[in-house]
């Protein structure tokens, strides 16, 4: 009987599958189609101070292997988030959940971490830091290491949880944002958010999605978050969460190998919503097909 | 568990097709719901309406429109499909008992969903009358398969090339007022027109590219007068009422 289980950031989970933010809502669609508490845990959709409808439609395009999203952090605000989809939540998921928060201020991570963090159900916060800041010209806090350390050590000051913070592909040198966001007080770091990107209509001679870019994921990217998730495995000592692209058991062993301690699934489930239950179930067999007895024992093996 | 064959491919006007699909046909519980199909080489599922379902059939009306439609085209009988079935909110036929005259009004492919509405509103008693709207004669379909069920049907072409000429608010169907409920699906500048020429209450089916097609992602969002909600799991059909163009 092989292990499956890895120990995320002080947390134990059955398995290092974690459904990625936004493509699974809170967990309420896909519970129609599983039962959802077979996974490690998953991570609910992004979170903000006040409710967002996000960006026009259309928000999707498509590309060979992959889909491009410009859906804007539709949410409906923090407050919304605890009253109604965490109380909902017990009647189909029971384990720990990871909250993932946004924001376009410090201001706005602060409140909704410190916000989130007063509930039991919530196992970790994950930081997503690839929105613009509405007080940095509209730079993204991601991508400098100055203000990713700066709001990592904010959010870190108003939370008793693990702060895990979502970095973005999007920049020049992703080893020393994560490494910012060590010393800033990170307990891990997930990666990576989606790869700015665009289609365009020939026949109408115009973007296809109606925000014109918007974040490149599915299996087209894996390659990327492979590469990036090995240059910070290198650069840093706390757990990484890696995704972008997984879709099969096999997927999941190479994150590890390239540094991931769980890894995160995101696009697979949109276009299979048993995605994850059936990397679940092929996992303990292609740990047995690699002599894999222990899957804690991979984590980094490519280095 | 998904998997579905393809019994019949056929086309039936220009760029259009019907397919029939054999598989599990549980999940389809209303009328105006659409399955959304895995198309090999493609990422992301298209969705398409149901146009009828038997006990263990599913009908299909597509037209050729893209990359994913063109490869349905293209399917052979036999071909095993995996398709997520009996998705979205579809029409409802529960509505007020004074409302017994509904008329069905399809734009294009908008057509197929209102014929599996048109038998259950047949099966609850209520005799729906039907208007069909297409660009032109060799666009048309389905027009005996209405007749079939014993309706009154009026076909509309914006080029006059079959039955009338114009679009569908300028039937007689529509104009002569007497109906007490609206049922439609079709493109969006149809449903505007229908919404801001019927003074009664209806049911709209709308369009929107999807990621998912169940509610997951919220790549189809749209804003009403009841709040956000998702074309493919709260819609594809909306009430009147809490519509916003």
């Amino acid at each position: 009987m092989v292990n499956t289980k890895v120990n995320l950031c002080g947390i134990t989970i059955d398995n290092p599958i974690i459904p990625a933010s936004g493509c699974f809502g809170y967990g309420k669609e896909f519970s129609e189609f599983y039962d959802i508490n077979i996974l490690g845990t998953f991570s609910f959709k992004g979170t903000t101070k006040e409710p967002r409808f996000g960006n026009p439609t259309p928000r999707i395009a498509e590309t060979p292997s992959g889909m491009i999203n410009s859906v804007g952090l539709q949410n409906p605000g923090v407050d919304t988030v605890i009253s109604r989809e965490l109380k909902e939540m017990p009647e189909y998921f029971n384990k720990k959940v990871m909250a993932n928060i946004s924001g376009f201020s410090q201001e706005e991570y602060v409140y909704c971490v410190e916000r989130i963090s007063r509930e039991d159900q919530v196992g970790w916060i994950e930081v997503n830091i690839s929105c613009p800041n509405v007080h940095g010209g509209g730079m993204s806090f991601g991508v400098n290491p100055d203000s990713a350390y700066e709001i990592t050590k904010a959010v870190r000051e108003v939370s008793n949880k693990p702060i895990i913070i979502k970095l973005s592909p999007n920049v020049t040198d992703i080893a020393a944002i994560a490494k910012a966001c060590e010393d800033g007080g990170a307990d891990g770091i997930s990666l990576i958010n989606t790869i700015l990107s665009m289609r365009i209509d020939i026949a109408k001679r115009k973007p296809i999605l109606a925000n014109t870019f918007g974040g490149l994921s599915g299996s087209c990217v894996l390659p990327v978050a492979l590469r990036m998730v090995y240059q910070v495995y290198n650069a840093v000592k706390i757990p990484i969460i890696g995704m972008g692209g997984i879709t099969t058991a096999k997927d999941v062993i190479e994150m590890m190998l390239a540094g991931a301690t769980a890894v995160q699934v995101g696009a697979a489930n949109l276009v299979n919503p048993y995605a994850c239950k059936e990397i679940i179930e092929e996992l303990p067999l292609v740990m047995e097909k690699h002599k894999i007895n222990n899957l804690e024992d991979i984590i980094g093996g490519a280095h | 568990m998904n998997n579905y064959i393809v019994k019949s491919n056929v086309n039936i006007a220009k760029d259009v097709y019907k397919m029939i699909l054999e598989g599990d046909v549980s999940k389809i519980t209303s009328p105006g719901q659409f399955i959304n199909i895995a198309i090999d080489g493609l990422y992301l599922r298209r969705p398409i309406s149901v146009c009828d379902i038997d006990e263990k059939t599913i009908t299909v009306i597509y037209k050729v429109v893209g990359e994913g439609t063109l490869k349905m085209s293209n399917m052979k009988e036999g071909t095993v499909l995996d398709c997520l079935t009996g998705l979205g909110n579809g029409f409802s036929t529960q509505i007020k008992d004074d409302q017994s005259k509904p008329l069905l009004i399809g734009g294009g492919v908008g057509t197929p969903p209102l014929y599996m509405l048109a038998k259950k509103l047949l099966k609850e008693g209520k005799q729906p009358k039907v208007i069909l709207g297409f660009a032109s004669k060799e666009d048309c379909f389905y027009e005996e398969e209405y007749k079939a069920l014993g309706l009154e049907v009026e076909i509309m072409t914006a080029n006059g090339s079959y039955g009338s000429k114009g679009f569908v608010t300028n039937a007689k169907l529509f104009t002569d007022k007497d109906y007490d409920y609206v049922y439609t699906c079709g493109p969006i500048p149809m449903l505007k027109a229908i919404y801001d020429n019927s003074e009664v209450s209806g049911q709209f089916s709308f369009e929107e590219r999807m990621g998912c097609g169940f509610g997951a992602c919220m790549g189809c969002s749209c804003k009403t007068k009841y709040g956000n909600k998702r074309i493919c799991k709260d819609g594809p059909v909306l009430v009147k009422e809490e519509i916003i163009w």
